[in-house]
């Protein structure tokens, strides 16, 4: 569905030099960044402000030509044929809308099937779905201007699902939102890639990774850092685990193999372990615990993802001290 | 007066951030400048090199005066306060512990002074170095000539200050900001000088606040008469009586209707 | 724009703000008197001279009229661009670029604007009022002429737009520059080029073909010949200079969006 070989993206930068003088000065956004997406994937693609996700979605799309490097998307090179390719995908930008403002959400999509062609029986089902699992009966005669952020979040989703895309590009969409909204969208693009649509999203809200994305790819000055299933990674870049134990009556614990730290709150009743993975498991922890004490409840924590993503942005930037310039347009 | 001082300052610092745009609008003055000198001194010539009293040296002197005098006063494009006024934010205006219609003027007058360097000389000097120009004889002119701008930025703001008022009452007052841009050329004298006007059309004028705002200080400037001083000065106490009571209204309509 | 989707496009957008009724009238009120106040200025003008640059005043409101015209078509088309400066800062014009259509159809269709219909009309009366006092030997290409001119003066001038609001892409702040330029032109054709200077003339009416928007289409109605020593044929050639305008107004437009999506510099 998408592949992308050694791309590469500079700017020229302009910096004032005294009153009248300017320096230009090549800026690298993304460099040698490669990677495969294959069709029914869902891949979420992270990274701080400035490293260059939203440089690669817009080659990806066709608004930005690389500087080098190759793109094929659907089988199609997005800088020269930019029209052909937005017959093919659906783009959704979380802070600009493209849906006109001051037309009803109904007249929107209404002119959105003539400018990509799509004959009215396909689109009256495609709508009708939409309408359906997003929810969008109540406020489809509304001026795009007077709907709140998630509503029109979900117009968006729709106008970019309305030529039956094979890949949805979403950057950001859920910024902005309250958690209910938030849950909602999540849920439906869950559902539109189970049924086969491939899903490449940018996001800071982790949960959306967590919620969608078997599959995860974190960029950071420009370059990819990591790229896999989310499992992997973050037993890759955090080899402990914490197994949470709740006593019945408060005790000390003993000293346990592969164990490296142990907190304990509410005066003994709550015990965390933190084990390696590469010792022990989970499971010879438990067996070792039971044998000690009387365990009312116990529980094993994953760390988290933000967790995860933190660890890794502080992996390369302990690698590399001369962070390179990067722009984030 | 001290809060007045500050807020001088603060309007000349905060337009002076602009520089590109103001050479971009620099450029724009002058070729508008041109474009109006050269209609203007043609017709001047073919009536045999006076129209009105008005010599090719005064013709040319009448037009960059007028293209600086425009920014200075700020003919157009004030919609501060009726953009607050639209989006409620005016309510902070309002409680604020000072008198809203002299704090403005007092921004406003920081705005022009920075205008005056920006605005008000470069499209005059270009025209002074570049064109027959007709300098002051008397040198009594020049303080008139400032006494005379300042009592056509303060009639300006008059007037944009109770167009701007108006969006209390119409919500939306930008039909009467386009009606604003598109007539106060011709009523100001800008695009013509008023002595052009047949008679009546002329008296018609001097009863109306609008030569005040251009057409008084290049008549001083160009030592034609002195009457504009007093025309101005009437119009601008007038316009920031009005002003006030206007606000006076409006200030009372938000307090009813709970901003 | 022979494409449907244009048309619906347009459709809608006219729909829209035709929803503003009352704003819409007092816009378009003000269109009429904007061209009004300005005829005014001639006629003041005439109240002093019996001659402008070598013509009457019916010759002179004749040529305005024409640039009045297609001023108000370039503006009713093109005048958007103006609003490149923000579609691009906010992004807008990334979805622009998103769309299987061409970024510049899609600029001049997506926020026309209607309220400009106002200059038309006001254009049309006058051109109407010069053309019955003004001596013209109608010939079936002079009746042709009067129809055409106005349009291929739109043209040319929607040309100087795309070209000057292009600019945008580079410098983004040049907004009040690419003003000059287009109300410049306005202004520019509205005169016989006989009152401007040999540089301000040779800048507007031939590097921009200011001069073939009113004043050579004029003199080709009126049989008069340059008083600067053209040949009679020119005022017949508006349209091709339209054609020539429009195409290389065209190719810059996709030089810039070139430039602006990074292989143009």
């Amino acid at each position: 569905m998408i592949e992308v070989r050694q791309l590469r993206r500079e700017f020229r930068v302009a910096s004032k030099k005294g009153r009248f003088r300017r320096e230009y000065k090549t800026v690298v956004a993304v460099d040698d960044v490669s990677f495969d997406v294959a069709a029914g994937e869902a891949v979420g693609y992270v990274g701080p402000n400035g490293a260059g996700k939203s440089t690669t979605i817009k080659m990806l799309t066709g608004i930005l030509v690389p500087t080098g490097g190759t793109v094929r998307v659907n089988g199609v090179d997005p800088a020269r044929q930019r029209k052909e390719l937005a017959r093919r995908i659906g783009v959704v930008f979380g802070q600009r809308s493209q849906l006109w403002w001051d037309l009803p959400l109904r007249d929107s999509f209404a002119l959105l099937r003539s400018i990509y062609r799509v004959n009215s029986s396909d689109h009256g089902k495609r709508l009708e779905e939409c309408v359906d699992l997003l929810e969008l009966a109540p406020f489809l005669d509304t001026p795009v201007r007077q709907l709140s952020l998630g509503q029109r979040m979900r117009g968006e989703v729709t106008a970019a699902l309305l030529h039956a895309p094979e890949l949805l590009v979403l950057d950001e969409p859920t910024i902005g939102l309250d958690l209910e909204s938030k849950e909602r969208l999540r849920e439906f693009l869950a559902g539109l890639n189970r049924r086969g649509t491939t899903l490449l999203l940018t996001t800071h809200d982790l949960d959306d990774i967590e919620r969608l994305c078997p599959r995860l790819m974190v960029i950071d000055h420009g370059t990819v850092l990591a790229d896999g299933p989310l499992a992997e990674l973050r037993a890759e870049v955090t080899p402990e685990r914490v197994l949470v134990i709740d006593l019945r009556e408060p005790l000390n614990l003993p000293p346990l193999p592969g164990v490296t730290e142990v907190r304990s709150e509410a005066g003994g009743l709550r015990h965390h372990l933190t084990f390696r993975r590469a010792e022990t498991t989970a499971a010879a922890l438990i067996t070792e615990v039971v044998r000690h004490v009387e365990v009312h409840d116990l529980a094993v924590v994953e760390p988290e993802i933000d967790d995860v993503v933190r660890r890794l942005y502080a992996r390369t930037s302990a690698a590399t001290d001369s962070t390179p310039d990067v722009v984030d347009l | 007066m001290r809060v007045h001082a500050d807020l001088i300052i603060a309007g000349f610092r905060r337009y002076s951030t602009y520089r590109q745009a103001m050479l971009a609008g620099m450029t724009t003055n002058v070729v508008f400048g041109l474009l109006r000198a050269a209609v203007l001194t043609a017709a001047v010539r073919t009536a045999s090199g006076t129209i009105a009293a008005y010599d090719i040296a005064a013709t040319y002197t009448y037009v960059w005066l007028g293209q600086g005098l425009l920014g200075f006063v700020l003919l157009w494009g004030d919609t501060t306060l009726a953009t607050r006024v639209r989006t409620g934010d005016v309510v902070v205006d309002l409680y604020r512990p000072w008198n809203l219609q002299t704090a403005m003027l007092a921004e406003d007058v920081g705005r022009a002074g920075y205008a005056v360097v920006t605005r008000l000389v470069p499209p005059i000097a270009f025209g002074a170095l570049l064109f027959p120009f007709r300098w002051p004889e008397h040198p009594l002119t020049w303080p008139l000539f400032v006494v005379s701008a300042l009592l056509a930025l303060v009639t300006c703001y008059g007037v944009r200050f109770l167009i701007n008022l108006a969006t209390f009452w119409l919500l939306d007052n930008r039909g009467l900001v386009s009606f604003w841009n598109v007539t106060s050329g011709l009523l100001c004298g800008m695009v013509v000088p008023v002595a052009f006007y047949p008679g009546w059309a002329q008296v018609a004028l001097w009863a109306t606040p609008f030569p005040a705002l251009l057409q008084a200080p290049i008549n001083v400037f160009l030592e034609r008469d002195y009457f504009s001083l007093a025309h101005q000065a009437f119009w601008a106490v007038a316009l920031l009586v009005a002003g006030h009571l206007v606000l006076r209204r409006a200030v009372r309509k938000v307090v009813v209707q709970g901003g | 724009m022979a494409e449907p989707v244009y048309r619906k496009i347009i459709a809608a957008r006219v729909r829209s703000q035709m929803s503003y009724r009352a704003s819409f009238a007092v816009e378009c009120l003000s269109q009429v008197i904007a061209q009004a106040f300005e005829l005014v200025v001639i006629l003041v003008l005439f109240t002093r001279i019996n001659a402008l640059g070598g013509f009457g005043v019916d010759e002179v409101v004749l040529m305005f009229a024409i640039a009045a015209i297609a001023f108000g078509f370039a503006d009713l088309v093109a005048g958007q661009l103006d609003d490149l400066p923000t579609f691009i800062r906010s992004g807008t014009f990334d979805a622009v670029l998103l769309r299987p259509l061409g970024t510049l159809p899609q600029m001049m269709s997506t926020d026309i604007r209607l309220r400009r219909v106002g200059r038309v009309f006001a254009g049309v009366v006058t051109l109407a009022y010069a053309l019955t006092h003004v001596n013209i030997d109608w010939t079936p290409w002079k009746v042709l002429l009067v129809v055409v001119a106005p349009l291929a003066g739109g043209v040319i001038l929607g040309s100087v737009w795309v070209v000057a609001c292009s600019v945008c892409f580079w410098l983004i702040e040049s907004r009040e520059l690419a003003n000059s330029v287009t109300y410049g032109s306005g202004a520019f054709t509205s005169y016989p080029i006989t009152v401007f200077s040999k540089g301000l003339r040779y800048l507007m009416a031939y590097v921009v073909p200011g001069a073939f928007v009113a004043y050579y289409p004029s003199l080709a109605l009126l049989g008069r010949s340059d008083p600067l020593g053209a040949p009679g044929w020119i005022g017949w050639i508006s349209p091709l200079v339209a054609l020539v305008a429009a195409a290389f107004a065209g190719a810059f437009w996709r030089f810039a969006v070139r430039h602006y999506r990074g292989t143009g510099s």
